[in-house]
């Protein structure tokens, strides 16, 4: 039975299940010593002197290093992975990162010393030794504050205002003269509300220096351990990749996080061989609130015009953007080519243009947070779409289906750069309204009225762009990294094979689908196939994961090394078989003569690589050990449709979500059960962000409010629905599979859908929109300063 | 302050000279190499760490380790009988009930305790019941399923309690 399409069990649950995963903290390195981060309690102030005397000489303390010895030392700044330009032309602002506070620190959790102890108690208490001389300034956290004029300055005069740039895609005569003839704009102002990824492993890292090979080791729970070593390596510390080894071991969730290159890492690598030993740091929850980065937070105008028939004629889109404190990795292309290139979204709309202002406030750096720009563009298509129905009394429903690309209409070409290569829209709305009892709603709504209850349904469709990314197009853009993957298919003498990815596994089960295509594509058993990953001495190379680009690129990557492993078989069974190699066929593990009962075994061909004692040998080298890189020619676009109902109660403002159905395209699936894991796990994300989750600092002072799970909603158990998931294929055309990738959608659709479904809820009290998160104090507040609209009337 | 804690983890004996400020998961992770028990959070709410003490489900970031003096201590290295995984486990993996993995140890020393209480929860119990624990990858369908079915094993012919408790 063929592997693919099957719920093969993870082959990684076993480790995970009996408490044997190896993460970052698990490890402990011999002599190691233990570093603790001072950070910033302030978020804008002057740096004056940092005394450590008193902390050096507290028990068990080995080094105290601050910014200047780090500066001392010729040590570069945190690079910005992608140059964005601005409308008039000018490269956008790109002050500098160190990787500890020098002369200023710009948000709270900035880090300004590092206590290097033999444990890690003793480096904390230590570091309460140190007496740095902050000079407090005025904060500015908000967005839209910090664009004021008289606003505090994050960067002075590398920033002035505080942008970093303004930017725009798309033709704004058209939409000008387009909106001029519409017979309706309809507009809407939203907040796209700031997270936290939270994976529940905290970041942690662990520096090692070996001076008889002069090797340096870093193990850091990353998603892309090359991409660390490329930036660490090149940009910061200098060191040559050869001599420079990345591990990223077991990682306990990702969702963008850990993406990014961080300072920590650096410390670690660059202390241990100051202080001779390994250096390992382990964040505490506290400090992964203040110090990883964070995601979304916009503030967005946006306008659409419809001609008479409710034909979308134009979209209008103008948003600031937080980037906080420092450009973190890759946070410019975030609000850029990650956003506005998506805010065609599923319509045929002829004209857009949207404008993004990146701004710097004193907050922790913004950056790729699961969906990264595609939930903010989904959220801002999927509000105003809905609000043009109920201002034309239409059906959400039927005003999408009014507007979407027609399925015979791929490839499509939108007018924000992308070509989307399939989806079926119409299907997985209707799909989902199916599954949802959508056309029995208000039977529903009435029922919910008479218990005293306000219930709503709300829909959202979404388009992503994932499989990043074609690496002449994002470097066209700005990239300043190519974006391929690689993959090594080694099979040994007897016939079982490993696998180097450099994509990397933080939970999306890799090691099983992975091993699923090699099966199959190969024709052994999965048992046969090993799965390595994570770590850059044993890799060709890797851009990891991220942007649910694992399959797309990595597995294609995959495929085409397998491709040259049969290739290569069918020449050495062509010999075993006196055979010509035009003859041979590759089917179930074995090469056979067409149209004859001869044949060799996989194995018997690999052992023959190996023991070449009958073998071309003018014409072939031995060994079966392919390599391939697979750069693709454009990005994925999966696509689906989300139905949310949800219920509030009026006198407290407490919100259930009833039911969450979603329909998805995510192009062919290669293990089910770890794809509805991976929707499931969106949802979650994306329910989090409408109605629970929302990262807040003080307006005054730049604190951070919402700095532990006390003060940060988490979604709990208890807050979610079971989701009723389905799926509709159609396949990518332009990877051998015809995978899309599924890793953000339910970040990226659910919170429209939930939005939607809360104003949907209250339109009759003449509610038209409600800032995420909906808390039950927002909704009681809203319920309460609203009239009901049937008694005004 | 040095002191030495003597106590008993997955039915071994074991002891520990620890801090006074050294919490359980501490002794756990850096004395006694059971690095299964996790760390997600510093204000015990994300129930990585939730070990057995003294068949109680406790999270081990919230007792000092000298309080564990004595204590029958169990930990995820414990559940499984030898090679063969508890049949909670065996539901958690049957129903693709964890992902990254790293709430997975607190999750399964929780569904026990709950199962231990009340050997049939419905879904609404094992959702209130898991208030204690945080998951940010699966949005806990999977995880509920999984203890749904590890309890139903578990009222079946697999042992009732894990190996080494």
């Amino acid at each position: 039975m063929p592997a693919i399409g099957t719920p093969v069990r993870r082959r990684e649950d076993y480790r995970f299940l009996t408490g044997q995963g190896t993460y970052t903290d698990d490890i402990n390195r011999p002599g190691q010593l233990h570093a603790y981060m001072l950070r910033s309690p302030h978020a804008n102030a002057r740096l004056g002197a940092i005394d450590t005397s008193a902390a050096k000489s507290a028990p068990g303390v080995v080094a105290i290093f601050t910014g200047a010895d780090i500066a001392a030392d010729g040590i570069g700044g945190l690079p910005c992975g992608w140059l964005i330009h601005s409308k008039d032309g000018a490269p956008m602002k790109e002050p500098p990162h160190p990787v500890l506070a020098v002369e200023r620190v710009r948000h709270v959790g900035d880090p300004v010393a590092v206590v290097i102890a033999e444990s890690l108690a003793e480096a904390r208490d230590a570091a309460e030794q140190i007496v740095v001389d902050y000079a407090v300034e005025p904060a500015v956290v908000d967005v839209a504050d910090a664009v004021k004029p008289g606003a505090p300055q994050v960067w002075g005069d590398q920033a002035p205002g505080n942008v970093c740039y303004d930017w725009a895609l798309g033709d704004l005569a058209a939409v000008d003269a387009a909106m001029a003839r519409a017979a309706r704009v309809v507009k809407l102002d939203l907040v796209n509300n700031r997270l936290v990824a939270n994976a529940m492993e905290p970041r942690a890292a662990i520096g090692e220096f070996d001076r008889a090979t002069g090797e340096y080791t870093l193990f850091t729970t990353s998603q892309n351990p090359h991409v660390i070593r490329l930036l660490m390596g090149a940009f910061v510390l200098h060191i040559p990749e050869a001599k420079l080894r990345v591990v990223a071991p077991d990682v306990g969730g990702g969702f963008g996080s850990k993406i990014f290159h961080y300072a920590e890492e650096a410390i670690v690598t660059w202390a241990a061989p100051r202080v001779r030993r390994p250096v390992k740091w382990t964040a505490e929850r506290s400090e992964s609130f203040m110090s990883d980065a964070q995601g979304r937070d916009h503030v967005t105008h946006v306008e659409l015009g419809l001609d008479a028939n409710a034909k979308f004629l134009a979209l209008k889109v103008s948003t600031l953007a937080n980037l906080g404190g420092y450009l973190s990795t890759f946070s410019t292309a975030v609000p850029t080519y990650l956003y506005a290139t998506l805010c065609a979204g599923t319509y045929t709309t002829p004209a857009i243009y949207v404008e993004t202002k990146a701004v710097f406030t004193n907050t922790v750096p913004v950056d790729a947070y699961r969906g990264a720009g595609r939930p903010e563009a989904t959220y801002v298509v999927e509000r105003i779409v809905d609000l043009a129905a109920d201002e034309l009394g239409m059906d959400p429903g039927e005003l999408r289906r009014r507007n979407f690309i027609p399925a015979d209409a791929f490839p499509y070409q939108t007018p924000v750069a992308l070509q989307y290569d399939s989806g079926d829209y119409q299907t997985t709305l209707q799909m989902a309204q199916d599954a949802a009892g959508y056309s029995h709603f208000e039977a529903r709504r009435a029922e919910a009225s008479r218990r005293g209850k306000l219930r709503g349904i709300g829909i959202a469709t979404y388009i992503e762009a994932c499989g990043m990314a074609p690496s002449a197009v994002a470097g066209a853009l700005g990239a300043r990294a190519g974006l391929y993957e690689s993959a090594a298919v080694r099979v040994h003498p007897t016939g079982s094979v490993t696998v180097l990815t450099g994509s990397h596994s933080h939970g999306q089960g890799h090691e099983t689908t992975f091993s699923q295509l090699v099966a199959d594509g190969l024709g052994i058993p999965i048992e046969s196939v090993e799965i390595v990953h994570g770590d850059t001495n044993k890799m060709p190379f890797g851009m990891g994961t991220y942007g649910s680009r694992s399959l797309a690129v990595g597995g294609t990557a995959i495929v085409k090394a397998m491709d040259k492993v049969v290739a290569k078989g069918k020449k050495i069974a062509a010999h075993l078989l006196e055979a010509s190699e035009a003859d041979i066929e590759f089917k179930d593990g074995n090469f056979s003569v067409a149209g004859t009962d001869r044949s060799k075994s996989f194995g018997e061909v690999a052992l023959t690589a190996y023991v070449p004692h009958n073998f071309p040998h003018e014409e072939l080298e031995p060994g079966l050990d392919e390599t391939a890189f697979y750069d693709p020619k454009n990005f994925t676009f999966p696509s689906g449709a989300y139905v949310a109902e949800v219920e509030i109660d009026p006198d407290t403002g407490q919100l259930t979500v009833i039911n969450f159905t979603a329909s998805d395209d995510f192009g062919r699936i290669i293990n089910p059960m770890i794809v509805s894991g991976q929707v499931h796990g969106g949802l979650a994300q994306g329910i989090g962000q409408a109605v629970l989750e929302g990262c807040v600092y003080d307006k005054a002072t730049g604190q951070l409010l919402t700095g532990s799970y006390n003060d940060y909603a988490m979604p709990r158990a208890d807050d979610l629905p079971n989701f009723a998931l389905s799926t509709h294929v159609t396949l990518c055309t332009h990877n051998p599979l015809g995978v899309k990738g599924c890793g953000e959608a339910g970040a990226i659709g659910a919170p429209a859908a939930i939005a939607n479904a809360i104003v949907d809820a209250l339109k009759g009290l003449g509610v038209r929109h409600v800032e995420m998160p909906a808390t039950p104090e927002k909704l009681w507040r809203l319920i309460h300063q609203h009239q009901p609209r049937a008694a005004a009337e | 302050m040095q002191k030495t804690v003597s106590l008993t983890v997955n039915g071994k004996p074991a002891s520990a000279t620890v801090e006074g400020r050294t919490l359980l998961v501490q002794l756990l992770r850096e004395h006694l190499g059971l690095t299964g028990t996790h760390v997600g959070c510093d204000t015990s709410q994300c129930g990585a760490c939730v070990v057995h003490v003294n068949g109680e489900a406790v999270k081990s970031c919230t007792l000092l380790a000298i309080q564990a003096e004595g204590a029958n201590v169990l930990t995820i290295e414990g559940v499984a009988n030898g090679d063969t995984l508890h049949p909670m486990q065996e539901a958690f993996r049957d129903n693709h009930a964890l992902q990254c993995g790293f709430c997975t140890p607190g999750m399964v020393m929780s569904a026990l305790d709950l199962v231990k209480n009340n050997p049939d929860p419905s879904e609404r119990e094992i959702r209130e019941y898991l208030e204690g624990n945080l998951c940010r990858c699966t949005g806990y369908h999977n995880i509920v399923l999984g203890i749904k079915a590890g309890a139903a094993a578990m009222r079946g012919a697999a042992p009732a309690t894990p190996a080494a408790e």
